[in-house]
């Protein structure tokens, strides 16, 4: 039996068997104690587009000219959640944290913090209530209140690594399972663990599972769900490109458990990177034998390859995504039959949520009752969601189930930019609803989001702030609504379309008394006679912001009035004429040319040639404050009586 | 239409079942949209009635069946991109460029597009200018991408 591994011959080393798998861990572990310091660049989508290549260049280029290749090693990682802050450097056996660094902060951070292990002060995040620099990720108060599990590799190994992956922890819990558990086992831990189905729809995943491994047949599939069409929402987009051994190990624990030898991943043809990380770690995978036939020996076989989308929303609904694979146009079917009976190729068919998957090699590493005993008595474990609006830290958080809405969006997100006030959140995108401030303390949770009239579905959630019109919010999910339809149901395809057009109609000052009620008794046709989830669900944005903010619809409708100072055909500029200093600064810089004025005559808007741009009142100086812009019927009579 | 290099591409299809998305993303990375021709010979090739792989074609946004511009112009509409003003980006772009969304312009330079999220929401709003992902928008500063930039990169290649 082989004792040792050398790291030279690691590049074609092939795992035949469980004990090779720890041998190889141990091999990896030792040679890391042994290499110098480390920086770590995040090399995820967002960090990306604010130029962390160029960081990462720069790191690579600088060592090699000081000559110190041996001493530090430069990583990739994926991404931290904490985009907004990018590009992310950690640095050093302290694992300092840097925000926003540049390619010309390079040298300063390899001479100060990796030659010296000094601090670089001025690239640390501050905290912007206590003023205090944050030396760690987990000083800082955006990750305080969070617990990572799905995420915890995210950010700290090399996507593109299969040794990273293996040095924490990874195809352990594979290992585990395929040598000593029987897949009924397998399938009591997750049901043990209340593991839920983290797509949508919340089903629990062991249940799904004990169906497809009990519906008759000999091929049967495993589907993964990247398609991620909620817009707003990106956290499985982060777990492909971050941490894609995860996702593939919690496939192949799903086949092992219901007797799959194929699975599938679906990928949205917007995240190239993903699609590039995912075929990276299938084929390293493969090389090391830990995928195909007969797995570390145990007669477990199991081969993942990728399918992309091609634009289509509705191709997130299981049936219509297994249409899309099938290579037909992806629309919904009606259920029952479900996939776990009869699915892809009329074959048993497990289709989960990229972020369930990750969740599965948690479990089955750590116990069903480990996992159970995280988060609330009703909703297990943890849910990524994307906070994204109107909120101060922007990124992706990872928290317990039961954590409320306060916590989440005030703790860890920092509260509401520039003074502003809350107004509401959107949970769900567009299957979901919008949540005052008066239900902050909610604690999130299947049952608890659904009473208030939302959902958690996918994880989206969007902070609204004082200025963002809650009818304009409505408008913009019901047109997504409208184009997304597949069609094929007469309800959704109609009802969106006309729900759509009057919400337009009541953002365009051409409400009418009664288009309240109209909508509601819509949304409702829509909702009951629809055969897919889209259409069952589409109406929420619409029904929750009627709910909580009636009376912001019926300022629209009967006083023409949009108090966001959002709907555009609502509000108007105006020139103060006693504070206009005649300076000729906007008169410049209209676009249309609607101001008329000239130097020592004060200025007037043309409203029949104003678009309505704000640029004016942009560019009118401070001290002057003469633009103003307002809102109502009251408004515009009093402009006429004058 | 080249046929020759049509058929390259189909001879890596022989014998897989479902494939024809995949088939037609790889023709249209190849020729830039889905020429009519191409959609004939695809469905000959699988055996499917022409009906089936055009409204295949039709069905999914990611598909053209016309000749698309050099450069191409997504503007995100994500919900996340939506509250931080994408709307004013989109009309800024339409005019930058003299087109209006899901056109190209007559000298085949540019294609402008509405995209629902492409997961930069924590960088919002977001413009896709071909592969690169252009992040925290203003109206100025698309102005800036669409009118100086564009032209650079036209000069320099
Ligand atoms: C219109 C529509 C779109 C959907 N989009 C997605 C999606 O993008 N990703 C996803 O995982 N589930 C999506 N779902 C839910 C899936 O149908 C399915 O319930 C889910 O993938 C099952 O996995 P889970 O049990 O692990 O959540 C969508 C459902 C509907 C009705
Ligand atoms: S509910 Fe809407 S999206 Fe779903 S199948 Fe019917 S028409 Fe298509
Ligand atoms: S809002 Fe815009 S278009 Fe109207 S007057 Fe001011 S600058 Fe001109
Ligand atoms: S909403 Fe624009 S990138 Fe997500």
């Amino acid at each position: 039996m082989e004792k040792s591994i050398s790291i030279q011959s690691l590049e074609d080393y092939k795992i035949g068997s469980v004990e090779s798998l720890r041998l190889l861990r141990e091999t990896i572990f030792a040679d890391q104690q042994t290499t110098g310091k480390l920086v770590s660049v995040c090399c995820g989508s967002g960090c990306m587009s604010s130029g962390s290549e160029h960081v990462r260049d720069a790191f690579v280029r600088k060592i090699k000219d000081h000559e110190l290749e041996d001493e530090i090693t430069v990583k990739k990682t994926g991404c931290h959640g904490f985009c907004e802050r990018g590009p992310i450097v950690v640095a050093g056996p302290e694992k300092i944290f840097y925000q926003h660094v540049t390619k010309e902060d390079v040298p300063e951070i390899i001479s100060e913090t990796l030659i010296e292990n000094r601090v670089v002060e001025r690239l640390l995040y501050e905290d912007p209530v206590t003023g205090q620099k944050c030396f760690h990720e987990n000083d800082i108060p955006f990750y305080q209140k969070q617990r990572r599990i799905v995420l915890k590799n995210c950010g700290i190994i090399d996507p593109t690594s299969i040794e990273d992956y293996i040095k924490v922890d990874g195809f352990r819990a594979l290992a585990k399972i395929i040598s000593q558990m029987t897949p009924e086992g397998v399938i009591e831990e997750i049901k043990l663990s209340g593991l839920r189905g983290r797509g949508g729809a919340g089903f629990p995943a062991g249940i799904k599972w004990e169906t497809a491994r009990n519906a008759p047949g000999e091929e049967k599939y495993i589907i993964c769900n990247g398609d991620e069409g909620d817009p707003g929402a990106f956290m499985d987009r982060s777990v492909m490109e971050g941490d894609p051994y995860s996702v593939l190990e919690g496939m192949m624990i799903a086949g092992y458990a219901v007797g799959a030898s194929q699975g599938i991943i679906y990928v949205r043809a917007e995240y190239p990177l993903a699609v590039h990380h995912l075929s990276t770690a299938i084929a390293r995978a493969t090389d090391m034998r830990l995928l195909g036939h007969n797995i570390m020996g145990t007669g477990f076989n199991f081969e993942i390859k990728i399918v992309k989308g091609a634009g289509a929303f509705v191709c997130g609904e299981e049936t219509a995504l297994i249409a899309s694979i099938e290579g037909k146009s992806g629309r919904p079917k009606p259920k029952p039959p479900f996939p776990a009976i009869q699915g892809l190729w009329g074959k048993p068919t497990i289709i989960n949520n990229v972020e369930t998957l990750a969740n599965v090699s948690r479990i089955a590493l750590n116990g069903g009752k480990w996992y159970s005993e995280i988060g609330t008595p009703t909703d297990k474990g943890t849910k990524i969601f994307s906070l994204v609006g109107k909120v101060r830290n922007v990124g992706l958080v990872e928290v317990e189930m039961g954590t409320t809405l306060r916590e989440i969006i005030f703790d860890i997100g920092g509260g509401i930019p520039k003074g502003k006030r809350f107004k509401a959140v959107q949970t769900g995108g567009p299957s979901g609803g919008c949540i005052p401030e008066e239900l902050l303390d909610l604690p999130v949770g299947y049952e608890s989001l659904a009473k208030a009239g939302s959902i958690i579905g996918s994880g989206g959630m969007l902070v609204m702030d004082e200025d963002t019109c809650i009818v304009n919010i409505a408008r913009y999910f019901l047109d997504f609504a409208q184009n997304e339809s597949c069609g094929q149901c007469t309800p959704c395809r109609l009802g969106t379309k006309q729900m759509f057009k009057i919400l337009q109609d009541i953002t365009r000052g051409r409400g009418k008394p009664g288009d309240i009620e109209i909508l509601l008794e819509l949304s409702d046709a829509v909702k009951q006679a629809s055969i897919c989830g889209l259409g069952m669900t589409v109406p929420n944005p619409v029904i929750s912001t009627i709910q909580y903010f009636r009376k912001e619809y019926e300022e629209h409708i009967h006083e023409r009035r949009c108090q966001a100072l959002v709907c555009r055909s609502l509000i108007f500029y105006r020139i103060k004429d006693y504070r206009c200093k005649a300076c000729l600064k906007c008169l410049q810089a209209c676009p249309v040319d609607a101001i008329i004025g000239a130097k020592w005559q004060v200025h007037e808007i043309d409203q029949s040639k104003c678009i309505k741009c704000g640029t004016c009142m942009e560019v009118c100086p401070k001290r002057f404050n003469a633009v103003e812009c307002v809102t109502g019927l009251t408004e515009v009579l009093r402009d006429q009586s004058e | 239409m080249d046929i020759e290099r049509l058929n390259k591409i189909l001879a890596v299809f022989e014998g897989e079942r479902g494939g024809l998305i995949s088939i037609l993303q790889r023709v249209q990375e190849e020729f830039g949209y889905l020429p009519e021709a191409a959609l004939s010979l695809i469905a000959d090739f699988l055996k499917l009635p022409p009906s089936q792989v055009f409204s295949v074609a039709t069905f999914y946004d990611h598909f053209y069946l016309t000749r698309r511009g050099d450069h191409l112009v997504s503007v995100c509409q994500g919900t996340a991109c939506h509250v931080l003003g994408a709307r004013d980006i989109l009309e800024t772009a339409e005019n930058c460029l003299g087109i209006k969304t899901g056109q190209t312009s007559s000298d085949y330079k540019y294609s402008l597009e509405r995209v629902a999220c492409l997961g930069s929401c924590a960088l919002a709003p977001v413009v896709l200018v071909d592969d690169e992902v252009h992040s925290k928008m203003t109206v100025r500063k698309v102005k800036k991408i669409l009118t100086e930039d564009l032209d650079d990169t036209e000069t320099r290649t």
